[in-house]
Order: structure tokens, then sequence, then C-alpha cells
């Protein structure tokens, strides 16, 4: 087990920063495009609300699998169209798609998180915003979103998490994540416990890295609630 | 509506054994799910120990690492083990088995976390009830707090059963010929990969219908004899 770890340390290294691109990356595009999912779901217009609701159902009622093998392979089916608009070379890439899948994926887990986070806002908040003559956008800006953040912090790290570990379906499409070096490896060596272990182990201390640090940016996030916490209850005993 | 060129009674088929797998996955989930809730809430530091570290390993390694790791890592490892000492052999699982046993062993230990919190929700004052009553510690369980454990863990076990039903696909890397791996053949056979993967989306977006249906009756039903009913 040392020998075949010093021989394919590197290897693992690469493949994790593979890992943490891909997650990085979907996250980031994934957070983009779910805030105004997040904010058509909680429109009252039928237009504006089902768009959104029929897309988050979909992704979040179909396993990631069958969604990566719909937009890489499925895209082959329509591929005389997609070269006349030139996006043939894009769809043709695996990384393209599994970037592209992973976050639309994430948007849809994601913008239900928000969409709760969003609703948990007191009510009276955004009346005082209004009664201060706030616009909607600046209401959006500096009282619901700076708040939903916040509420949102805790079950949006959980899903970074989840999209850390999905992420390693992309090794089905030949991406070299941290599973698909791993499966190389394991096939070429004939060493497929040393090889699924050692990812594993990647794995779980990326995870639990990730965790920690979220719990970090999470007690900044209410540092004000505790100071708040800590005066008033030195008032009170003033 | 989708032309799948004759080839629908295959993806039928693949239907039935994603079903199947579910159904013995999950059914396996709650059982492992209960006993490590159990052996975590227990007076043994130990075994709340080994349930602790097992939902942590679970919980920070991916569903396809661990698949893999038990149909071709488990084989390898048992055949070294016994070539060490000195016997030769080829250990093969069949992919049926690996698949229910790595989604049971994952979702296991998900179910493990419903229960626990299920468990904490029943008031202090019915296992004390169930005390003053005479009943000894596995007739409290038994008759009294189980029952109520499962409704509180009603609503996540809806949840845990349709994250696995997704989570059956990935048994299809493994060639297990469900829904996904049917559907895979099919695409290569018609080179219509698009209508195939979205024909077996569809069946997994009617399964997670069916199933918020069915557990929105269950939890009515469960509540059924406590004033506010639903949770």
């Amino acid at each position: 087990m040392l020998t075949f770890l010093s021989d394919h340390l590197d290897a693992f290294a690469s493949g994790a920063v593979i890992t943490l691109q891909y997650t990085a990356l979907s996250c980031l595009f994934g957070a983009v495009l779910a805030l105004p999912i997040a904010l058509m779901r909680l429109s009252p217009k039928a237009a504006v609300f089902w768009p959104a609701t029929i897309y988050v159902l979909f992704f979040r009622g179909t396993p990631l699998l069958a969604q990566i093998f719909l937009i890489y392979y499925g895209s082959g089916q329509f591929r005389p169209t997609l070269e006349a608009v030139g996006l043939w070379q894009f769809f043709r890439e695996p990384w393209f798609c599994a970037v592209l899948t992973l976050s639309l994926n994430t948007a849809a887990y994601s913008s239900e998180i928000f969409r709760g986070a969003l609703q948990a806002v007191p009510r009276g908040e955004v009346e005082a915003a209004m009664a201060l003559g706030m616009s909607a956008l600046q209401r959006l800006r500096f009282i619901l979103f700076p708040r939903a953040l916040a509420a949102a912090w805790p079950a949006y790290t959980n899903e970074v998490v989840y999209q850390l570990q999905a992420t390693s379906l992309v090794s089905i499409i030949t991406v070299m994540d941290i599973t698909g070096v791993a499966r190389v490896i394991a096939s070429r060596n004939f060493a497929f416990y040393e090889a699924f272990v050692t990812a594993a182990a990647f794995y779980l201390a990326i995870v639990y890295l990730v965790i920690l640090l979220a719990r970090r940016v999470e007690r900044r996030l209410h540092a004000h609630l505790a100071a708040a916490d800590a005066n008033g209850s030195r008032k009170i005993r003033a | 509506m989708l032309d799948l060129k004759g080839y629908g009674w295959l993806l039928w088929e693949g239907v039935q054994l994603t079903v199947m797998v579910s159904v013995v996955s999950m059914a396996g989930a709650v059982i492992v799910g209960l006993l490590a809730a159990l052996a975590k809430l227990g007076r043994s530091r130990l075994r709340s120990a080994i349930v602790e570290a097992y939902t942590t390993v679970v919980r920070g390694v991916p569903e396809l690492v661990l698949l893999l790791l038990v149909y071709y890592g488990v084989p390898t490892l048992v055949q070294d083990v016994a070539a060490s000492l000195g016997y030769d052999f080829v250990v093969a699982i069949n992919p049926f088995a690996a698949g229910i046993a790595t989604i049971t062993f994952i979702y296991g230990a998900f179910a493990c976390e419903v229960f626990r919190g299920a468990y904490l929700n029943v008031p202090a004052g019915q296992h004390e009830a169930a005390a003053v009553l005479g009943l000894n510690r596995m007739a409290a369980l038994r008759l009294v707090i189980l029952p109520q454990v499962f409704r509180y863990a009603l609503p996540g076990l809806g949840n845990v059963w349709m994250v696995l039903v997704k989570a059956t696909a990935l048994i299809s890397i493994i060639q297990l010929p469900e829904l996904m791996r049917n559907a895979d053949v099919a695409a290569r056979a018609t080179r219509m990969p698009f209508t195939f993967f979205f024909a077996a989306c569809l069946v997994y977006l009617t399964i997670t219908l069916a199933s918020m249906w069915a557990q929105a009756r269950a939890e009515g039903w469960a509540g059924r004899g406590v004033v506010g009913g639903r949770l």
C-alpha cells in the first residue's frame, strides 16, 4: 500500500485539482443561475413560476448520471443542428458537457435553498425597507440578500459537499478527476482496492476540509448576532 | 410521443429491475439504519463509535467510489489475502448483489440519521409513561417508542427513498441491466441517445412524482390519530 501511494500520489493529486476545479466552476455557475430561478419560483405570475418549477422538478427528479448522458451522448443526435450554429465544438468535449450538466443540476438544488432562505426573511424587515422608501432592487440588495445569505449558508455548504462528491460521475465520460485517475490506475496495475481506497481517502479529506472552512465562514456570517446577544445580556445584567 | 423504435420492452424490463433493486435496497437501508440508530443512541461507547465512523465515511465518499470499491475492490482484496495464505481462487461478486449491498450500505447511513432524529423527537414523557406502566425496555421500545419513531421518521425516509431510486442509476456502470443500462443499450443500437436517455429521465420523473404523492398519503395516514395531524 505504501509503495502504491508513493508511485501514484502525483496522479491522484492532479485528479484532486480537476475535482476541485469542476466543483468550484459548477458551484459558481450554479449559484448565479439559482438566484433568478429562486426569484421566479416566488413569483405570483404563472408564466414566470411554471418554467422555473418544471426546471427544478426535472433536475431534482432525475439522476445526475441520466442528465450527463442526456447532454453528452444526447447532443450527438442533434449534431448537424449544433454544427450549423457552431456549438458542436463544445458539446463534443467531455469537460464542457460535464461542467454544463453539473451547473444545471446544482442550480436546481441551490435555487430551492435560496427560495427557502428568501422566504425566511421576516416580513417586517421588508416592510421597514419599503417604509424607508427603498426600491425593489435596493430591498433585494440591502435587506433580502444579506439576510438570506446567512440563512442559506449551512444548507448551501451541504450542497457544495454533495456537488464535490457528484463530480465523481464525470469520470464516466472520461474526465480524469480523482475517480477517473483511480479507475485507470486500478485496471492498469490490477490494484483495485488500493486505488479506490486511496480515492475514498482523498474525497474524505477534501470533504471534511470544506466543512471545516464552511463552519468558519458561518461563524463570521452570524458574528453580528453573537455580538448582539452579548450586548443584550450585558444590558440585562446592568 | 417518443418513438422508441420497438425498444420499449427493453426499457420496461429495465424499469422493473430498477424498482426491484430500489425496494430491496430500501428495505435493507431501513433495517441497517434502525440498528445503527439504536447503537448510536445506546449506552455502549464502542458501538456508537463504530456507527459514527460508518456515517462519517459514507457522508464523505462518493457513491460511485464506494460502488467500485465493493464491486472491484472487495473480490481482489479477498483474493490477495487468500493468496498470501496459500490459496488460489477467483472471487466474483455479481452486479445485482454488489449494487444492492452498496446502495443499502450508503442509504443505511442516511436512514440512521433520520431514525436518530425521529427518536430524539419522541417526548420524554412517553418513555416515562411506558416505564410507569411496567413495560421493560424491549416492550417499551416495541409498543410505545418505535411506532412513534416511524411517524416522525416518515418525511425523512421518503426523502431517502427518492434519492435512493436515483442512485440506482449508478449500478448501470457495473453492467446490471436496469433502466439506465438498457436505455444505453437501446441508444447505441438505434443511434438515438437523446430519445432514450430522455425517456429514461421521464420514467425516473414519474417514479419521483408517484413517490411524492404516496408520501403525502402515508404521512396523512400515520398522523391520523394525532391532533393537528400532519407534521
